[in-house]
């Protein structure tokens, strides 16, 4: 079977870059090309900004030539890392491999472990582009930062009402600023206290009180379970995995009762939270209700076009809240096949039993053949990327880019997580809806 | 010096126009070494990640209208496709150009690839990208990987060539073979010069204008008709058929040195098509040198001047009167040596004074084997011998350089590298837009914009005020000494 990539939605194991970049002070040491940095940061972060603290043109890079490639890379490394650590001001600092120096076969965990003795952790990850994607270099280095960092430091003692919440990915999910904090916001109103690594003054501070949580939330339908089992290895710590990010009033209902529950929360409580919530939400709602419902060039089919993540949140708020029916859905994240039959099980599980087809393909134009050969009955909603919009114009239809690449929105701190998350999705559906007078 | 067609790929510059990414001292003693030929490449012992040829390569072909790229490569090496895609379209409707013929793919190289090659799956990807987007050329663009591993992307390409009767070229950019990531413009036009370019038929009236984005194309139509020309801007929004007549037009010019040597100088060896090689058409020498350039090679060297006149006429008063005010501003910039000796030049005519400019990377020749025509001017006009220094994106050293010299104002070229002189406090001016100083009228609208930005220095301030450099204290104190002295402090002799 021919393997092609046409219309990239995702990029190698290398743009964990990000990932290391998203912990406040973290800084990716790159044993890769001269590229790499640039260019995966344009990709994953494009129009939404990769500067910050630390940026790519900061990244210390090996910035590997040919003499690299044909006398092999350590020396260049090993300097590459001792200047780096006098040089830049970071807190940890993370080697992340690309394709040519796996190949010809440097041994950089030796190289690395030479500096396991210095005042700054650093550690090392294998991420060259043709081992995986940039989802499992996500998890890669969150897991190396457990086992090389947490792992050999002292334990410490849990604290009482300590959450760590995993999912939304650096920059990749383009909302993962708000996303996280949303998220940190719903299980403060638990009574909890959330711990999250990545974003504003989020760094080795909380890395290190990730031991001391009593229950870990996964919020992503695979990624990062790895990492919560092994933190359930290493540190005793319960999980709890909830397989979808909550948008809208019933998932994020559903949310503070899964993790309420799970942390010890009385039901009470949280219910008290729920009602104050949906009381406000559904104000918007019932206010709204004539826009909403009197639409001559509203959809009532769907389909989303993205990564898992995105694809089955956005589809659940759709027809768990929104009242729209599912065409198929198009996971475009080169999910891990071992990961598949996780994601599709999501999408059989919406209300009044229905169940929504979904198509694992890094074919773009083979998704939009899809597309354009199914009846929406209407005017369909697309929910993808950029690569999106010209089709769904040319279908006449409704579209919003929310993941890579986005291109021509930019998004600070939106988010489209809980109640506030719900509405502010409608409103971008319907900032395209009321152009489209017909 | 000439350009080798027989050849399958273009030599890096390294090789090809003894470029270097790594120098430091000052204008005239980078040429005085220039000339002497004694400009070694050192190594740097730390570096910070830069960029790769590819990109350039690649993101070039991938503007043409009706032709495919098909990167094979891991899929991160692709994400120019994404890069370009948005632009691309943007630009084409604008145009009301027709994309539906090309397409980025990638062959997603993995694991099992590295090991067994993987240039069966190349093959099969080629022959569907040409039956999804029946593109009029296909270009195979490599990458570290199939670099490493030894691909043999010219056999694939002579095959597919057969099979499907179109022009179907490999693109040697991979990453690890130049830090002159400007050697990625090369590789893609030696591909374009190589399988597309056909033997002229007919000569036309139209004029190659090398650039990247053709903003200022109306303006250009407007100036090039009074001279009885049309302009091909190249190679965003045009088609390969437009490529393949290039060697039939009446002459080639260009925005920027670094892009169009290996175009422009290979189709005046190769075809006889008239390459004006001056000055590029920033501020008014600038301008005036790029425009009799042309009208020398078109024979309108009256037509020229009268236009000349009018811009003059038009624009001499206003651009006196703004002088005024940013006499004896000090200036940073930092960007590649194409654009950087031409902005250098053009702020010294608004009275800036330079002192330091840092290039991405410097090339001792052109294409044709003369140095190039900005830097020399520069030699020969600049009221000060101004430090110069070479560096391939090396924000550690630049950052050095702006703490020590404090300029007014510093200008920069390229995606991430503005930001960082704010953060110190100085006012920073990106010079995207190839056309941001074209000519006199583009002079007084950048010189406005300088005064824009160091009078209202809001952002900068704030900015600077709330954040912390992500570099050591030891780092940040290092006492500049030795030749690094010389990056940073500079001889202000009056010619």
């Amino acid at each position: 079977m021919t393997k092609l990539l046409d219309q990239p939605r995702y990029v190698c194991a290398l743009g964990a870059m990000q990932t290391v970049q998203g912990i406040y002070r973290g800084v990716p040491v790159l044993h890769a090309g001269p590229g790499c940095a640039a260019k995966l940061a344009s990709g994953i972060a494009g129009s939404n900004g990769d500067s910050g603290y630390i940026s790519p043109q900061i990244y210390p890079c090996s910035n590997v030539s040919e003499k690299e490639t044909v006398w092999g890379g350590e020396d260049r490394l090993r300097e590459t890392i001792e200047s780096a650590l006098k040089i830049i001001d970071g807190d940890i600092f993370v080697v992340l491999s690309g394709c040519t120096t796996e190949i010809v076969g440097d041994d950089i965990a030796n190289v690395v472990g030479e500096f396991s003795r210095g005042d700054k952790p650093v550690i090392y990850v294998a991420t060259p582009g043709f081992k995986g994607n940039n989802l499992e270099g996500h998890e890669w280095v969150v897991n190396a930062i457990i086992t090389q960092y947490l792992g050999k430091r002292a334990k410490t003692a849990p604290v009482k009402g300590l959450v760590n919440i995993w999912g939304p990915v650096p920059s990749y999910d383009p909302f993962w600023l708000g996303n996280i904090r949303e998220l940190e916001h719903l299980v403060r109103e638990l009574g909890l206290t959330p711990n999250t690594i990545f974003g504003e003054q989020r760094g080795l501070e909380n890395i290190d009180r990730v031991p001391a949580a009593q229950l870990n939330v996964l919020v992503s339908p695979w990624l990062g379970l790895s990492t919560v089992k092994l933190l359930e290895k290493t540190f005793g710590t319960p999980y709890v995995h909830v397989p979808t990010y909550p948008i809208g009033a019933h998932a994020s209902g559903e949310f503070l009762r899964e993790v309420g529950r799970h942390a010890g929360v009385e039901s009470a409580s949280i219910e008290s939270v729920i009602a104050r919530h949906e009381r406000e939400y559904y104000f918007h709602i019932e206010r709204t209700s004539d826009v909403f419902l009197e639409s001559r060039t509203m959809s009532r089919r769907f389909s989303t076009v993205s990564n898992a993540a995105d694809a089955l949140a956005v589809s659940r708020f759709l027809i768990n809240d929104f009242g729209l029916v599912p065409a198929k859905q198009y996971v475009t994240d080169a999910t891990p096949p071992e990961h598949r039959s996780l994601v599709e099980e999501q999408f059989k599980k919406f209300k009044y039993g229905i169940v929504a087809d979904v198509v694992f393909s890094t074919d773009g134009h083979e998704v939009h053949e899809s597309i354009r050969g199914t009846d929406y009955c209407g005017t369909p909603l697309i929910v993808g990327s950029i690569f999106e919009k010209k089709l769904t114009e040319e279908l006449g239809g409704n579209f919003l880019a929310i993941s890579v690449p986005l291109q021509e929105r930019l998004v600070l701190s939106r988010s489209y997580v809980g109640y506030r998350g719900g509405l502010t999705l409608l409103e971008d559906i319907y900032g395209y809806v009321l152009r489209q007078f017909n | 010096m000439t350009i080798n067609l027989s050849a399958k790929e273009s030599a890096p510059r390294e090789r090809r126009l003894l470029s270097i990414t790594n120098y430091c001292g000052s204008l005239r003693q980078l040429h005085g070494s220039a000339c002497q030929g004694n400009l070694d490449n050192k190594e740097r012992c730390f570096s910070q990640a830069s960029l790769c040829n590819a990109a350039c390569a690649l993101g070039t072909l991938s503007l043409i209208t009706d032709a495919a790229v098909v990167h094979h490569g891991p899929s991160g090496c692709a994400v120019t496709a994404i890069q370009v895609y948005n632009a691309k379209n943007q630009l084409a409707g604008k145009l009301h150009l027709d994309t539906s013929h090309s397409g980025y793919v990638c062959t997603d190289m993995n694991e099992s690839d590295t090991v067994f090659g993987a240039t069966e799956n190349l093959r099969d990807v080629i022959r569907e990208t040409h039956r999804r987007y029946q593109p009029k050329a296909i270009f195979i663009g490599a990458s570290c990987v199939s670099g490493v591993i030894g691909e043999d992307l010219e056999s694939v390409a002579v095959e597919a060539r057969e099979e499907l009767g179109i022009p179907i070229a490999p693109v040697h950019c991979e990453g690890f073979r130049t830090k002159v990531w400007a050697s990625g413009f090369d590789a893609a036009f030696h591909a374009i010069l190589t399988h597309i370019v056909k033997p002229p038929q007919e000569k036309t009236n139209i004029v190659n204008v090398i650039n990247f984005f053709g903003s200022a194309r109306r303006e250009i139509e407007k100036i090039f008709a009074r001279l009885g020309v049309v302009p091909q801007f190249l190679v965003s929004n045009s088609s390969v058929e437009q490529l393949s007549r290039l060697s039939e037009s009446a002459a080639t010019v260009s925005t920027c040195g670094t892009l169009g040597t290996y175009l422009g100088n290979g189709l005046e060896q190769t075809f006889g098509v008239p390459y004006v090689k001056l000055l590029h058409p920033c501020g008014m020498a600038g301008f005036d040198s790029w425009l009799r350039g042309l009208g020398a090679a078109l024979g309108k060297e009256t037509e020229v001047e009268v236009l000349l006149d009018e811009e003059r006429s038009k624009y001499l008063l206003q651009l006196d009167a703004i002088k005024r005010r940013l006499t004896g501003l000090k200036a940073v910039l930092a960007m590649g040596p194409g654009f950087n000796f031409n902005t250098a030049r053009a702020l010294q005519e608004l009275g800036i004074v330079i002192v330091h400019s840092s290039a991405w990377h410097f090339d001792k020749q052109y294409d044709d084997g003369q140095m190039p025509a900005p830097f020399q001017y520069l030699v020969d006009h600049s009221p000060n011998d101004f430090p110069v220094s070479v560096s391939d994106l090396q924000n550690y050293e630049l950052m050095k350089v702006l703490s020590a010299t404090k300029p007014d104002i510093f200008f920069s070229r390229h995606t991430g590298s503005t930001v960082w002189a704010m953060k110190l406090g100085i006012p920073a001016l990106c010079v995207c837009d190839e056309y941001a100083i074209f000519g006199y009228r583009g002079l007084l609208s950048f010189a406005n914009s300088i005064v824009d930005v160091v009078t209202n220095r809001s952002l900068t301030d704030t900015l600077a005020q709330r954040v912390k450099l992500p570099y050591t204290r030891w780092w940040l104190d290092q006492a500049v000494s030795g030749s690094a002295q010389e990056l940073v402090q500079g001889q202000l002799d009056p010619l």
